[in-house]
């Protein structure tokens, strides 16, 4: 065996990442204010998509909470910012959607199949409904304006998130944590008496993919400058990543990124033009997908890849 | 005191009534044809809206706006179950689905002023159907293997596409405006309380609806076959029901007790288009709250959180769809078969 040449196949992946982040990290000194804030609502989604693809694709629990935990960190920021470093914010909005998600992982994670699914959707109107309620019960508002911060500053933050999402996404994809992962996603109870600790995996995974969702979410709100729970806790928000990462095919780590670009980026040409219309071509697209394309795009693009003479061993 | 009692009881069963119907229908949906169909606050939607025009633009009684709307939502669950739901089941394509698609998307080009564009859209649909049906997808054969968990994934996955697509498609026809009108709002006086006539035409009607739907279940031979295929649908495939035609009409049964459901809803409450995620998850507490399967429980659950949401909202009004939540959080972590199942 050619040990060599597996190293420098290894090293790879990281340098083209590493490349790539450079390249973004210096975007806002070559392209215009318009292309960063592009740039930053894609990033944006690629981060929810690849954090929910890091516990719902491998261990096949179909988590909609997305919205709930993009909202803590909305409303965590709402109150923090302005107080506080901006960096700060992000991370405490993080770590408060971690904690979030690891009591209800901890009450929830043993429901299956649909009945998990159907939780995490309750648990989105759940917060948002009892955060209208307590808003105008004793705040006597209905939203919250949040401090500005420029445009520049959003994008590098972001970045950074995803930058860590990244590299955690791909320390967990291949460390033994990975393997467990997909062995639960294939068979639970022979994964329990392999020896994985189940629940704890289960748990740890759901909050921290929380983690990035919510630290995503604390700096998405310093761009809208005024927040309410509807805005917060937008219930699309927990089908969009699930349809990206279905449209991108989760058995690559390049599926999801594909799926979130492709659909942010449509999203971004079309929702200011043609709103109704914009979320009725992702529900046609959504449906043509889980029912011709169930690999998604990537899957689609390894079975033309397979064809080639070489293919093959050139994608392992 | 007694009379506020009762006065919070009775309207607690005037919502029960409305939650046990809607209920009801997404119990058939999931217990018979393993759907859970999370569109299915979008029928009630369609049956609102759809009454509202009929009530408004050609004053067509709201009750007969029933007959009109059980039907078409029949229709339309049947059509989409015996051909998207058929596809999901079997993993092979139906002929009928890529037409149908075809109609989904040609109503971009409607929207834009554009008929000529939008007609070539669904005829090319129809021909690529009848072509593909004709030339490959005639030579699959349907998986004998059917994998239920895989199953209600997907199916869960394609009606949240399906409420995309009938959500944004009434947003286009009606806009996001609230509609309502005024019919029997006239109150009647029981034991002292005074409620809206329409409240108690709604309970009635559910009512009648359920036992309706109890005695065709119990004492025919489709509904014997709707037994069977809730109980084992693969085994009652092998014993000569027609499982397809069973499984598209349960889930047609289901999506008319919505559209019916909506009729009724919009008799009391303001319609729009985005209401039908609200309806779908009380619906999907209920069902979780009755018993995954049972329509008995289903219905017994529709009063039961009926009453608390009239007890809570009696109160501390904003709270009611809070004190549901709680209750289904509960339920699921302490007995997540629900008080009915098996």
């Amino acid at each position: 065996m050619d040990v060599s040449g597996i190293n420098s196949k290894k090293l790879i992946t990281p340098g083209i990442f590493i490349v790539v982040l450079a390249l973004l990290a210096a975007l806002p000194f070559y392209a215009s204010l318009y292309g960063v804030v592009l740039i930053t609502s894609i990033l944006m989604y690629i981060i929810l998509t690849v954090s929910w693809t890091i516990f719902s694709g491998t261990t096949g629990y179909l988590s909609l909470a997305t919205a709930a935990f993009f909202g803590v960190g909305i409303y965590t920021s709402a109150i923090l910012a302005g107080q506080i470093p901006i960096v700060i914010v992000v991370i405490l909005g993080g770590l408060v959607s971690f904690g979030v998600a690891a009591l209800v992982g901890a009450l929830t994670l043993r429901l299956k199949g649909v009945y998990f699914a159907m939780f995490t959707l309750g648990l989105v109107e759940l917060i948002k409904h009892s955060l209208i309620w307590y808003e105008i019960k004793f705040t006597g508002t209905r939203g919250r304006f949040v401090i500005v911060v420029d445009n520049e500053t959003i994008f590098w933050i972001m970045l950074g998130i995803f930058a860590v999402l990244l590299i955690t996404t791909y320390i967990i994809r291949n460390s033994k944590y990975g393997l467990a992962l997909q062995a639960i996603g294939e068979q639970e109870e022979a994964a329990a008496h392999s020896g994985v600790n189940v629940t704890m995996l289960k748990v740890v995974t759901f909050a921290i993919s929380a983690l990035f969702m919510g630290a995503a979410g604390a700096i998405m709100a310093t761009r809208w400058t005024y927040i309410d729970p509807g805005i917060a806790f937008n219930i699309n928000l927990s089908f969009l990543p699930v349809l990206m990462a279905i449209f991108g095919g989760m058995t690559q780590l390049f599926g999801p990124f594909l799926g979130a670009t492709i659909i942010a980026y449509l999203e971004e040409i079309l929702l200011t033009k043609f709103p109704y219309y914009y979320m009725l071509i992702f529900g046609v697209i959504l449906s043509i997908v889980i029912l011709y394309l169930p690999q998604g795009i990537s899957g689609l693009v390894q079975k033309f890849w397979r064809r080639f003479p070489g293919g093959k061993s050139a994608n392992t | 005191m007694f009379v506020t009692t009762l006065d919070v009881l009775i309207a607690g069963l005037l919502l029960g009534g409305l939650y046990a119907l809607i209920a009801m229908g997404l119990s058939l949906q999931y217990g018979v044809a393993k759907v859970l169909n999370v569109a299915h606050g979008e029928f009630i939607m369609l049956g609102g809206l759809t009454t509202w025009t009929l009530y408004i633009v050609f004053g067509v009684n709201p009750l007969i706006g029933i007959v009109v709307c059980g039907p078409i939502t029949l229709i339309i669950g049947f059509i989409i179950h015996s051909t998207f739901f058929r596809h999901l089941r079997e993993s092979i394509p139906v002929f009928g689905e890529i037409s149908l698609l075809g109609i989904f998307i040609a109503v971009l080009p409607f929207g834009l002023n554009q008929p000529i564009v939008a007609s070539v859209i669904i005829i090319l649909g129809i021909v690529l159907d009848i072509v593909l049906y004709k030339t490959v997808f005639k030579r699959l054969s349907p998986s004998t293997i059917f994998n239920q968990g895989a199953f209600e994934g997907k199916s869960m996955l394609f009606s949240f596409g399906l409420v995309f697509i009938i959500q944004n498609i009434a947003f286009i026809s009606w806009g996001p405006d609230y509609r309502s009108y005024s019919y029997m709002r006239f109150p009647v006086d029981i034991a002292g309380a005074l409620f809206g006539a329409n409240r108690l035409v709604t309970l009635g009607f559910a009512l009648a609806i359920g036992l309706a739907f109890y005695i065709f279940l119990a004492r025919t031979r489709m509904g014997k076959a709707i037994r069977a295929a809730a109980s084992d649908a693969t085994t009652a495939g092998l014993m000569g029901v027609n499982i397809n035609m069973v499984l598209a009409i349960c889930f047609g049964f289901g999506a008319a007790m919505a559209g019916v459901a909506g009729v009724l809803v919009s008799m009391c409450y303001p319609v729009n288009a985005a209401m039908g995620m609200e309806y779908t998850i009380i619906a999907i507490i209920v069902v979780a709250l009755g018993g995954m399967g049972s329509i008995l429980g289903s219905f017994i659950g529709g009063f039961i959180l009926g009453i608390i949401g009239s007890i809570v909202t009696y109160f501390e009004p904003g709270l009611a769809l809070v004190a549901y939540y709680v209750i289904f959080i509960i339920l699921l972590l302490v007995r997540p078969k629900g008080i009915m199942g098996k």
